[in-house]
């Protein structure tokens, strides 16, 4: 960001891209058919584009080092975590003395020392903690998670940046294309989203392979297996004896060795072997073992897709490519299809506009409205909306709890219940497979009086 | 394929894009509990408590069974619903102490749905039906509390009036219960 153009200009001339430009500056027989080779694309690439990495682990660092090489000069980098002793065989960004500061602040300093020119800020903080302002401000975001919920949130941030014009024809200029890599072992995958027209991550659940989970009376009753035992002391023994007056966290060893010593007990007493502390560490924080030639081969790819999304020269990666290098290498290409019923991105999830006269209107008639209007007929119809971040249940008359505690909502102005043009409304009906979302659009004074 | 390249450029410097986007698009979760809760049909022994009718994420269930060892009881669950739902089944908990199988002195509960047989086509529904069925039907072949499923197993009168006693209030073996009953 603080990089003069003077520098950039420098820069972008110097021997050091030549290799960009051969495939930049000249046409092929495997670019993208509308790819038109141009000194700008370079430029622009320099100069503009800017990439968000989510996650400065060990995809993270890989992909940081890829792409600051590759001239990309405008990096943000989110993690939450820090640096841990474990972690410093792989995340190559990170040194001894790095343990214990946040790994997107080591992450960034690194490279802004290693490659001049380039500008990486980085973000010690959770993903949650910005809004839609700060994603909006990228051209791509590449995330290396391990959590699904982190990639699930990412994705549904993206899919609500997208914009459709009136007759619902989405905006491509609102698209900000996520390119995911994730690995497990010797397992990985690369994927491109186009949030809004391929395949988003909510389209796809049923690919990432649920948590094992034991079932309760197993852990509790005939336990065979030393993680049923370790399982024991986390969902029953832990809740029950409180023993720091604390959740567990899986970083803090004194949880940890409790955890080990209770677990040890147990498996003595049902005579099973195997209960070590490593097994503990692994079953609480939930830890596949990472393997650094993985996450270089699938960062690599992903940085490939960022580089090829920012430049058009080379059709995108068609969507998801899995890899597998446990017996030799194994990589496979398909494309995942688009989940008409996607909670996150089908179409029906595009919020719908309805128009009233004005925000004097109470809720009641706006209730009423949802049932005689011929676009919705609805029967039942349970409101809600989200205001600042906070959920609010307009009226709800199925639950007789929630009903008593919202019927007095129905009096109200929807002025009276910050409700403006604008506002999104959830709204569960019986006659919709899933809660649909309604932006009211409601006519200002302003307005009124010029027609 | 879209060329997102000269897009962007003319996107660039940032004018914030129009109408939707504006507000933030509810999470999945959200939107498929609201989902949820208005659709809720539960038998006439069952009933929900939403402490807060602004959070749907937690909430409690009560269920009085009218048949069965437990008639005349009344058990409360807490529901806990996260961010990965439904993904992920919601944390319940049952809150009133009581002497059954399938379910121990922590209120931790053995339903199969709430934990290794969860599908996220499964609703809030389907788990207030599965743990009225563990009242109708307690299960000592999947034990939580292991006394109680070999009472069960071995000697039925004596565990039906044991369930009496936890439910009227009282000691079974060294074990005290509050009264719960409707
Ligand atoms: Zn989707």
């Amino acid at each position: 960001m603080s990089n003069s153009s003077s520098s950039q200009g420098h820069d972008s001339s110097s021997h050091r891209w030549n290799h960009l430009k051969k495939v930049l500056e000249r046409p092929g027989p495997f670019c993208h058919p509308e790819f038109e080779c141009s000194p700008e694309t370079l430029n622009f690439l320099m100069s503009s584009c800017k990439i968000l990495v989510v996650g400065a682990g060990g995809l993270g660092c890989e992909l940081l080092k890829n792409l600051a090489m590759m001239g990309f000069k405008h990096i943000h980098v989110i993690d939450m975590d820090t640096i841990d002793l474990s972690n410093l065989n792989r995340q190559f960004l990170f040194r001894q003395k790095d343990i214990g500061s946040s790994k997107a602040e080591v992450a960034a300093k690194f490279i802004n020392a290693r490659v001049p020119g380039c500008n990486v800020v980085p973000h010690f903080c959770k993903i949650q903690d910005f809004d839609s302002d700060f994603y909006r401000q990228f051209h791509i975001v590449v995330c290396g998670l391990d959590s699904i919920i982190a990639r699930r949130w990412i994705n549904g941030m993206l899919v609500s940046l997208l914009s459709y014009d009136d007759n619902e024809e989405l905006d491509p200029s609102s698209i900000i294309p996520m390119i995911d890599g994730g690995t497990e072992g010797f397992k990985g995958s690369a994927r491109v989203i186009l949030p809004g027209m391929s395949a988003c991550v909510d389209c796809t659940l049923d690919l990432y392979p649920p948590q094992v989970v034991y079932p309760l009376c197993t852990i509790a009753s005939t336990p065979r297996l030393p993680e049923h035992c370790i399982e024991y002391v986390k969902v029953i023994q832990w809740p029950k004896e409180n023993p720091f007056d604390a959740s567990i966290d899986g970083d803090d060893p004194t949880h940890l060795n409790w955890i080990f010593e209770k677990a040890s007990e147990r498996a003595t007493q049902y005579g099973i072997l195997g209960v070590t502390y490593r097994l503990v560490q692994g079953v609480v924080k939930n830890i596949i073992p990472a393997v650094a030639s993985t996450n270089a081969v699938v960062a690599a790819a992903c940085a490939t897709e960022v580089f090829k999304m920012a430049t058009s020269c080379c059709k995108p990666l068609n969507n998801f490519m899995i890899f597998n290098d446990i017996d030799g290498i194994y990589t496979y290409l398909y494309e995942a299809e688009k989940n008409e019923n996607c909670l996150a991105c089908k179409p029906s999830s595009i919020p719908k506009y309805l128009k009233l006269t004005s925000n004097e209107m109470k809720l009641q008639e706006l209730i009423q409205l949802l049932m005689d209007s011929p676009t919705f007929r609805m029967k039942n119809p349970g409101l809600a909306v989200n205001i600042e971040g906070k959920n609010r249940t307009l009226y709800m008359s199925t639950v007789p709890s929630i009903e008593v505690k919202t019927r007095e909502n129905l009096k109200k102005k929807l002025s009276e219940l910050d409700i403006h043009d604008g506002t999104k409304i959830m709204i569960a009906d019986a006659t919709t497979p899933n809660t649909i979302e309604i932006v009211l659009s409601i006519p200002t004074f302003m307005e009124m009086s010029n027609e | 394929m879209i060329k997102l390249f000269s897009l962007k450029q003319q996107k660039k410097d940032g004018e914030p894009t129009p109408r939707s986007g504006n507000q933030k698009k509810a999470s999945a979760a959200q939107l498929r509990i609201t989902k949820d809760i208005n659709e809720l049909n539960l038998p006439k022994t069952c009933n929900t408590e939403f402490p807060d009718p602004d959070d749907l994420l937690n909430f409690k269930v009560i269920i009085c069974p009218d048949e069965g060892f437990y008639k005349g009881g009344k058990f409360t669950f807490s529901f806990k619903v996260g961010p990965n739902y439904p993904h992920e089944p919601p944390k319940v908990k049952c809150e009133t102490p009581v002497y059954h199988p399938n379910i121990d002195l922590e209120g931790n509960v053995c339903l199969n749905i709430l934990r290794e047989d969860w599908k996220p086509v499964l609703t809030i529904n389907s788990i207030v039906y599965g743990l009225q069925y563990l009242f109708l039907e307690p299960n000592p072949e999947d034990p939580l509390n292991k006394e109680a499923a070999e009472v069960l197993q071995t000697n039925r009168r004596l565990f039906e009036c044991n369930v009496q006693k936890a439910l009227r209030g009282g000691y079974v073996g060294s074990i005290f219960f509050e009264r719960c009953m409707k």
